[in-house]
């Protein structure tokens, strides 16, 4: 590992401030990303600023309804939280299914919002990769993309997918993300917060430089809803998504009053299915409805070499979670 | 032979030592002065190394050195051969010349006071590559070349070619395997320490003897001046088996710069410099007649092996002798690819051929409308046509018979997708297993201390296998002396020579030797006890009986051990032993089997689970009834894997590797695996040796990945002749790619 300087920090201005002593600086929290890349030499950090310290450990209802998240959570905790697992089971359920439960007590709300791609060219520090050396090319356009690669949102300069389960399911709530700059806190809409590729691969998320994700808040539960997460991989656990549905639901009798929908495994980023929500709205709750839904949430996907299964898999994902929720 | 000790259900007597964490494996070893070793592997798969710069990374913090093929000491090829001790899989040398054979291969080493200081150096290492391009898998590599044919490991009976032609009924399908890593939790590791000249290597190894003698080779040295260790290994699956560039690095390292150096090869590295099973080609043709009888079998084998050595995955091994069939061939040929060597991985050769094997017999079942059970059984057989031996014992037939009762085949609803349950559509495969059975000759040692114990040694290894304690096992049948009054020392060349732990004969040759050793002491006892002040003094040895740690005379007179020893102030009563091989020309050893598989496929969200497996095992006597079921639950989980997870990729184009780490390359967690229940018939094979064990390591893992192609299609009605059997194999209606 290359050597670098190590600050510890007491609140979020000093946090700030330390991170911008550096021309590359990382914030630490669980480092189950940025340790991992670190040793494989893929970020190369001058200075890193342990945030352990800063007391963003709780979990606070607001007057609003909603509910703030601190950025030090951890992904245990949160999944376990008594709130949570009652209002946004869905999130429960996404922690749950991500990664380990070794990883999950390390890693922390903040941290995963800031997961980075597990796309191998990225990875391998040698293949062409337009992330991480801008303008050098995408070796997995051409290459083996058939696992955590995308079919939404992808660009012809990079087609990784986003890793994060918990991300899908705060796409469906919604949410806000607080953050410390320099000047002071400015809070982010979740949706805008991931950026796609397009042609600036290399920018992955709305952070101005040296600034620090404080708070995650999550939007005020719908009254009554029922939501569900489904991860579909080869394997039974620690895989990242090949196709996963987070899915809300509030019901009218037999007919749907309200859907939130997100995609996770097939995406740049973490997707929300505006448009398939809105065909659902109003519509009875049969196969037809939620299969409808699922094929307009991929009418603009792009199939790649290996990843063209991603539509259908993806789609059922759609319809097995919305089927799950409705009966 | 005592009934309460061999057979019976008995904890791993190194299972405090390891859950403890006081088991020392070798990167827990820290000589004095000790520094450590990190690799510069190659980012190209085919090429030359123009220069290399390392004026940046001897400048970092720590570095002691930078050894790359200008800047190393000569060394030696070793020969590659296994009657003298020596394999290796890759005879080629790190750091030998300025080409590049494949991905991951060492091209400079690195040493530095701390880990970390080494590998942030390696990373800093400038090599400038003129590159080629590199042949990156099977497919590429049949394109370019025409395959050459192993005329060692082929077989041929009668005219299978024109047999195949006349025949009424028959199959012609081909099977492909993918490259696997055997992927062992503990890395590969070295840590080499020279004294006055001689070299103390401890290495993850799964054959200290070998090792030992390979390093001898490429040392110039004497093989006594080299002592290789390997008391716990985490595993290896037939990676460790041979001694791989790393361990030359290391120990090269060490000499030159004068300090023992640790070298631990990063998981990565683990995909490309310690072995692999190569991806296979398998083209089988089947024929019967109207009864079901097998008239022509043929399986013809192509793998890829490296740049630099020939290794044949023999995929018909089991072919040529399985079922009864008067015309038959099996044949293996090789394709060179720019991949590090390939090696044996569980069950070379038999774990893709039984899958490509098993599941054309259900195509060839399917052909003449016949239970593919009942296929089986048709053409069963007690010899082995390929030698023209009787099995020494088979017990097939019960096998199916045990396991197909247990699973409850006879409730199979033959029809395709016909057996449901909720959303999921269930389906029932099965297939044989088969693994040759193979004894070698051993030396072991055993001391009787006054004490109270007994002390066992051999120059095998427990690999997690639970060999310490089949040994203890055995020392305790012979002497009767309390398991945990035993104590086994293996993992060391220095120790009478023993064999590797591989091939599944680890049991089969080291108990026997570990048995007469233990009547050797015995004797010794029995001469002191009658010589001069003995406890027997004027009797004659032939008259003293020997039980549950007792000398007895023909009056009754019974005096334990520990007396007789220490009346005469003696420490022990040694014995030594050296048993021979198996005779080869009277029988075929072989171990048979059967796996009833039940597979889950949810085509609602393409979800396939394999939710239950029944196999019966006929591996002769059971030594350890813990330890072996282990053995074949353990199988059965790597098999699942084999059919439904592992691949090792290469990209097409740039030639490197792309899922070489645990997160991409998937094998079976916890939640994968399904009920499981592993019957032993526990039939003794004493033509074999006397405790009638074939061995145990491998034949699981054989025919699973069948079973599980078998099951899936009958769920299904896709055969999937390629593995992994991945979800999108199965989906319908995939769109066209962009």
């Amino acid at each position: 590992m290359r050597q670098f300087d190590y600050s510890r920090v007491d609140s979020p201005e000093q946090a700030v401030a330390a991170h911008r002593q550096a021309q590359t600086a990382a914030f630490l929290a669980g480092g189950t990303t940025l340790l991992d890349l670190v040793k494989i030499d893929i970020m190369q950090p001058e200075h890193v600023v342990d945030v352990n310290g800063l007391t963003l450990n709780r979990i606070e209802p607001l007057d609003d309804g909603r509910l703030r998240i601190g950025a030090m959570v951890t992904n245990t905790a949160l999944a376990r939280d008594p709130r949570v697992r009652e209002h946004y089971a869905v999130l429960s359920q996404a922690l749950l299914s991500g990664a380990s439960t070794q990883l999950r007590n390390k890693a922390t709300t903040a941290g995963n919002v800031m997961q980075r791609v597990r796309c191998p060219y990225f990875r391998d520090g040698v293949s062409a990769c337009n992330k991480r050396e801008p303008g050098a090319g995408c070796a997995a356009i051409g290459g083996l993309n058939r696992s955590v690669h995308a079919v939404l949102g992808t660009s012809d300069q990079c087609i990784a997918s986003h890793p994060s389960d918990m991300c899908v399911a705060m796409a469906a709530i919604g949410a806000t993300l607080t953050v410390q700059g320099e000047k002071g806190q400015r809070e982010i809409d979740f949706t805008d917060f991931h950026l796609l590729p397009g042609k600036h691969p290399e920018r992955e998320h709305a952070l101005e430089p040296d600034e620090l994700i404080t708070h995650v808040t999550l939007d005020a539960p719908l009254a009554g809803n029922r939501s569900h997460y489904l991860k579909l991989r080869d394997r039974s656990s620690y895989q990242f998504a090949l196709a996963s549905s987070a899915v809300i639901v509030t019901l009218d009798g037999n007919t749907i009053r309200d859907a939130r929908l997100a995609l996770g495994g097939v995406a740049t980023k973490p997707w929300r299915a505006s448009k398939a929500e809105q065909a659902l709205i109003g519509k009875p709750v049969t196969v037809a409805s939620f299969e409808n839904a699922a094929r307009i949430a991929f009418e603009d996907a792009k199939a790649y070499r290996h990843n063209a299964y991603k539509i259908p898999l993806g789609q059922q994902a759609i319809v097995r979670s919305l089927t799950t929720v409705t009966t | 032979m005592s009934k309460s000790i061999i057979g019976a259900a008995r904890p791993r007597i190194d299972g405090p030592e390891k859950l403890s964490g006081r088991a020392t494996y070798t990167s827990d070893n820290h000589p004095p002065g000790m520094v450590y070793a990190y690799g510069v592997f190659s980012t190209i798969g085919r090429g030359r190394i123009r220069a290399i710069n390392a004026t940046e990374a001897k400048r970092m913090p720590g570095v002691i050195d930078v050894f790359h093929h200008g800047h190393f000491p000569k060394l030696y090829r070793t020969p590659s051969s296994f009657v003298q001790e020596n394999k290796v899989d890759e005879t080629h040398l790190p750091f030998e010349d300025d080409r590049v054979y494949y991905p991951g291969q060492f091209v400079a080493l690195v040493v530095a006071d701390s880990f970390d200081q080494a590998r942030a150096a390696a990373y800093r290492v400038k090599v400038d590559y003129a590159e080629e391009k590199a042949i990156a898998t099977l497919e590429q590599a049949m394109a370019q070349a025409t395959p050459k044919e192993d005329a060692k490991s082929g077989h041929s009976r009668g005219d299978p070619d024109g047999a195949f032609a006349s025949a009424r009924h028959k199959v012609d399908v081909t099977y492909v395997t993918p490259m696997e890593t055997h992927n062992p939790m503990e890395m590969h590791a070295s840590v080499a320490h020279w004294e006055n000249g001689d070299l103390v290597l401890y290495e993850a190894s799964q054959g200290v003897v070998f090792a030992r003698n390979v390093m001898a080779k490429v040392f110039g040295l004497a093989p006594e001046r080299v002592e290789v260790r390997s008391p716990f290994i985490g595993s290896g699956f037939g990676s460790k088996l041979w001694i791989w560039p790393h361990a030359v690095a290391a120990a090269a390292a060490a000499r030159e710069v004068g300090r023992p150096v640790q070298l631990v090869v990063p998981r990565q590295e683990m995909f490309t410099t310690t072995g692999h099973r190569p991806p296979t080609h398998q083209r089988l043709r089947l024929a019967t007649d109207d009864s079901g009888k097998l008239v022509a079998l043929s399986h013809d084998s192509v793998n890829t092996t490296s740049q630099v050595n020939t290794y044949v995955e023999r995929t018909g091994t089991c072919t040529k002798s399985l079922y009864a069939c008067p015309n038959l061939r099996v044949s293996h040929a090789t394709v060179p690819a720019n991949h590090g060597t390939p090696t044996s991985m569980r069950a070379p050769g038999a774990a893709p051929g039984l899958f490509a094997l098993e599941a054309a017999m259900d195509e060839m079942a399917e052909a003449i409308d016949m239970d593919p059970l009942e296929f089986r059984r048709v053409n069963y057989t007690d010899r082995d046509e390929s030698k023209d031996l009787p099995f020494s014992s088979i017990h097939l037939l019960e096998a199916f018979d045990r396991a197909a009762d247990s699973f409850g085949w006879a409730d199979r609803n033959p029809k395709i997708g016909a057996m449901k349950e909720g959303n999921e559509i269930i389906g029932w495969g099965m297939a044989a297993c088969n693994w040759e059975a193979l004894k070698q000759a051993c030396d072991a040692r055993v001391s009787l201390r006054a004490d109270g114990t007994a002390f066992a040694s051999c120059a095998t290894q427990d690999i997690g296998t639970g060999t310490y304690t089949i040994v203890a096992q055995a020392v305790s049948d012979i002497t009767g002396i309390a398991l945990d009054k035993i104590e086994v020392q293996l993992g060391d060349s220095s120790y009478p020579s023993g064999p590797i732990s591989g091939g599944s004969w680890a049991t089969a040759t080291t108990l026997p030797a570990i048995a007469q050793a233990s009547r050797a002491a015995i004797e010794a006892l029995k001469s002191y006890a009658t010589g001069d002040g003995g406890a027997f003094a004027g009797a004659e040895p032939a008259d003293l009986q020997f039980a549950d740690g007792e000398l007895i005379d023909g009056n009754g007179k019974r005096v334990a051990y520990t007396e007789v020893l220490s009346q005469l102030r003696l420490a022990n009563a040694d014995g030594e032993a050296h048993t021979p091989a198996a005779p080869k020309d009277e029988h075929s050893f072989r171990s048979f089997g059967a796996h009833f598989v039940e597979v889950r496929w949810d085509p609602g969200i393409s979800r396939l689970r394999v939710s239950r497996v029944v196999s019966a095992i006929d591996v002769g006597q059971v030594i350890n009834a813990k330890t072996a079921a282990n053995q074949v639950e353990g199988s059965i989980v790597m098999g699942i894997g084999m059919a439904l997870f592992e691949k090792t990729e290469y990209d097409e184009d740039s030639g490197l590797p792309v899922n070489n780490n645990y997160a991409e390359y998937l094998v079976p967690v916890h939640a994968d695996q399904p009920e499981i229940e592993v019957i032993l018939l526990d039939y003794p094979d004493y033509a074999f040796n006397e405790y009638g064990a074939r061995g145990i390591g491998e034949i699981g893992i054989t025919g699973l990945a069948g079973a599980v192609a078998n099951a899936v299609y009958h769920a299904t009605g896709k055969r999937i002749r390629e593995l992994p059997i991945t979800l999108d194999k199965l989906m319908e209606d995939i769109p066209r790619s962009a």
